[in-house]
């Protein structure tokens, strides 16, 4: 069976499910809108599963074409849709883990509104969520560069739009801009890595004159090795910004400023490996010059490490998570820059779900607080009062938690799954995947292999402190005490995605290579061998995670932290502690290195460039002042002196001889009557005389 | 038979005393009487030369004269009148209120 002419549809139904709650999202109520948001959304799913059933069948795939876009000389780039194993694993990623995140979300949402009391916010909500899906379908579908670039940055413009989706209000739930300059930060960042992948479809189609993956991939050979070499590094600098590396990374700690549904599905799951996609997509061009490989490798394995250092000293539940995807997403791009792209991307795969269910899990954990904060239902009066009382409480640091695996079990144990997933322990799914990419890394770049260990040994820890703080001990707080377990609603995807983390491996366990057996049929067998399973690697990671977690219990566990007590790593490691806790001091670095200059610069542009030169002497002393003596000498002497001169002259002159003339008309008959007379003899004197 | 000269004379002595007699006098009336003077004069000449030349034709013309004056005096008198009224005086120096 083929259903490869069904493909367009997994743009079509989110476009068809966004549409429909743009219109009707009000009317149809809540309820109306999850199922309207979740059924696009399963469509699209059910759609991928058809093509994954199809690819089985036929595994060199098609490429659908839709219709023509830009016709221009050689520039040929037409509407097309690629099925091939490679889009089809993303295909399924997306809609699965986004399927199960918009149910989560259905749930999630429906208290969210309710604490900021903008309930009318649902249905806009789950607009950007299907709008998300189907941008990050164009660009996993897209057949040529420029259609890729067209989901790029309709993702990247859906991520704008959620991570600002309080766009008035703090993290805190206060109103203030916090939100919005979030949204703004990773708006900018990614503006940087759009340049690079500009200059590289500038590039490409320079080299190859076509920007089409068919056109392009198969000659990346024939290309000048220093043509593919900017090519490449251009297109790192896209992956830097959309994948979150060094040094585009920082937007992604300040994207958790969008609701956790959004964190999970947006910047932890599926968007934020595109940059991964992309560089497993355009394999050939990257195998062609060993030193992008190189640059590309050590980018993502100094991001994987240095991320995981500053994941180590946060205290927000939900930074914690997402310094480790910026850590996880350096292990994929690694990977990927190492050549092992089968590795790159199961390990794309897996982190999608157990990350996801992170996430969703921290999402649980926030929304049982926050339920048990202030209760939803209670009187406006009460809940200012119990605001004012509890105003300097923070849902989400998890120095406030503690204790909460009695009274949320559920979220407790998938969260347990998850935190253990991506501490590599076996056999659930992130062991396989990471190992397989230390294995690689071990034969490919030794450099990149202790990196990447060291950032194993980080993660394993700093999920041990994670859970320990936020599930073992006695509550630190009040909320914590009375934490209530969400809804099944939520907890189901929860569950899903927590058996999922623990079978995800199986795609690709060592000695079988499914997975790898998928993606050669795009890649081609020499860009995907099967991976010896490296028992030396896996032992050490195990031992070293393992290491970690009782390390971690050692200083969070045997003596749980207790309230308004300091971490106890900050006395231990002192001065790298409050490094770990204050990011590296990145943010700061930039604000002086760039932003700050950029300020000045644009400070002194507007106020004397602008201001001073154009403005005031430009405009006012040179435009304006002269048009004025322009002006006024038009009135003044030409205006009243020539124009209104002729114009009086002619009217003196006609009542000067009128008044002339009127001397005759005397009044007196008798005048009338000697001049009459006069006339008469002159007439006849005439008459009689000329004769 | 007196000759022809003699009225002819007659006759431009009467014309110039009826021209005088308009140009200088100020009462409308005596203007009035000076017209009739020169029409008369002329009057005179044409009814000289018609004997002179046994011809009608001049006769003729004095009736149409004689009528076309008396047309004139009724609507010249008729002015005097309704300026009278208005002005308590027929003095034409006085009635000059279309000076320009």
């Amino acid at each position: 069976m083929e259903a490869f002419d069904l493909v367009p549809w997994i743009v079509f139904f989110p476009a068809i499910g966004l549409l429909l709650n743009a219109v009707i999202g009000r009317r149809v109520g809540e309820r109306g809108t999850a199922l309207i948001a979740i059924g696009a959304s399963a469509a699209a799913f059910v759609v991928s599963v058809l093509q994954f059933v199809s690819l089985n069948a036929h595994p060199e795939g098609a490429v659908v074409r839709l219709a023509d876009w830009i016709n221009i000389g050689a520039l040929q780039v037409p509407w097309a849709l690629r099925v091939d194993t490679l889009s089809v694993t993303m295909m399924l990623v997306v809609s699965g883990v986004g399927t199960l995140i918009h149910v989560y979300a259905a749930g999630y949402m429906h208290f969210d509104v309710r604490y900021k009391e903008e309930t009318g916010s649902y249905a806009r909500f789950f607009v950007y969520l299907n709008l998300f899906i189907a941008a990050m379908m164009i660009l996993v579908s897209g057949d040529s560069y420029l259609t890729l670039f067209v989901g790029w940055e309709g993702v990247g413009l859906c991520s704008f739009l959620l991570i600002g989706f309080w766009y008035a209000r703090n993290p805190d739930g206060k109103h203030g801009t916090v939100n919005a300059q979030a949204a703004k930060k990773a708006f900018v960042a990614n503006r940087i890595g759009d340049l690079g992948m500009l200059l590289a479809m500038f590039m490409i189609f320079w080299a190859f004159g076509s920007l089409s993956f068919d056109a392009v991939l198969p000659s990346a050979e024939t290309a000048p090795p220093w043509m593919i070499m900017l090519i490449t590094l251009a297109m790192l600098l896209g992956v830097a910004g959309k994948s979150a590396q060094l040094p585009l990374y920082v937007w992604l700690p300040d994207a958790m400023a969008g609701p956790t549904p959004v964190s999970a599905l947006i910047h932890a799951a599926t968007m934020v490996t595109a940059g991964v996609y992309l560089v497993a997509r355009s394999a050939p061009l990257f195998t062609a010059v060993p030193a992008a490989q190189t640059t590309v490798a050590v980018v993502g394995g100094l991001t994987a490490l240095f991320a995981a250092t500053i994941a180590v000293g946060q205290y927000d539940i939900k930074k914690v998570l997402a310094y480790s995807t910026i850590s996880q997403l350096g292990y994929m791009v690694a990977a990927v820059g190492m050549g092992a792209f089968v590795a790159g991307m199961f390990h794309l795969v897996t982190h999608a779900l157990f990350k996801a269910l992170l996430f969703l899990g921290s999402g649980s954990v926030i929304l049982a607080l926050e339920r048990a904060h202030h209760p939803l239902g209670s009187k406006p009066q009460l809940r200012t009062q119990h605001d004012a009382h509890a105003a300097s409480f923070d849902l989400q640091d998890m120095r406030g938690m503690g204790g909460l695996r009695g009274q949320i079990p559920l979220t407790f144990w998938v969260y347990l799954v998850g935190a253990l997933a991506l501490a590599g322990i076996p056999p659930l799914a992130g062991f396989f995947s990471k190992d397989e990419i230390l294995a690689d890394a071990l034969q490919a770049n030794p450099l990149v292999y202790v990196l990447l260990t060291a950032a194993a040994f980080l993660t394993a820890f700093y999920m041990g402190r994670q859970v320990l703080l936020v599930f073992f001990g006695k509550a630190r707080s009040h909320p914590a005490e009375k934490a209530v377990e969400s809804p099944r609603i939520i907890t189901l995807p929860l569950v899903a995605l927590a058996a999922l983390s623990v079978l995800g491996g199986l795609i690709n366990l060592p000695g079988i290579h499914w997975f790898t057996g998928w993606l050669a049929h795009t890649l081609g067998p020499e860009l995907a061998p099967a991976t010896e399973f490296n028992v030396f690697v896996a032992l050490l990671s195990t031992l070293l995670a393992l290491v970690a977690i009782y390390l971690a219990w050692t200083l969070y566990g045997r003596i749980p932290l207790k309230e308004d007590e300091a971490d106890p790593l900050k006395a231990r490691l002192g001065r790298v502690f409050a490094g770990m806790e204050n990011k590296w001091w990145v943010d700061e670095l930039y604000a002086w290195l760039i932003i700050r200059p950029y300020q000045r610069l644009a400070a002194f542009l507007a106020d004397v460039v602008d201001w001073k030169f154009l403005h005031d002497w430009v405009h006012e002393s040179f435009i304006a002042k002269g048009f004025q003596r322009l002006a006024r000498f038009l009135a003044n002497p030409v205006d009243l002196g020539v124009v209104d001169g002729i114009a009086n002259g002619l009217a003196a002159l006609a009542t000067g001889s009128a008044k002339l003339l009127s001397l005759f008309q005397t009044g007196f008959v008798r005048n009338y009557a000697l001049v009459t007379f006069l006339g008469v003899v002159l007439v006849l004197g005439y008459l009689v005389f000329s004769s | 038979m007196v000759p022809v000269s003699y009225y002819f004379a007659l006759s431009a002595i009467l014309f110039t005393l009826g021209a005088l007699g308009v140009l200088v006098r100020r009462n409308a009336i005596i203007i009035f009487m000076s017209i009739e003077l020169m029409l008369n004069s002329s009057n005179l000449l044409f009814v000289a030369f018609a004997r002179s030349y046994e011809s009608l034709n001049g006769q003729i013309y004095v009736f149409f004269v004689i009528a076309v004056a008396a047309a004139e005096v009724a609507v010249g008198l008729a002015l005097i009148v309704a300026i009278f009224r208005t002005k308590q005086s027929i003095d034409i120096d006085e009635i000059s209120s279309l000076k320009g």
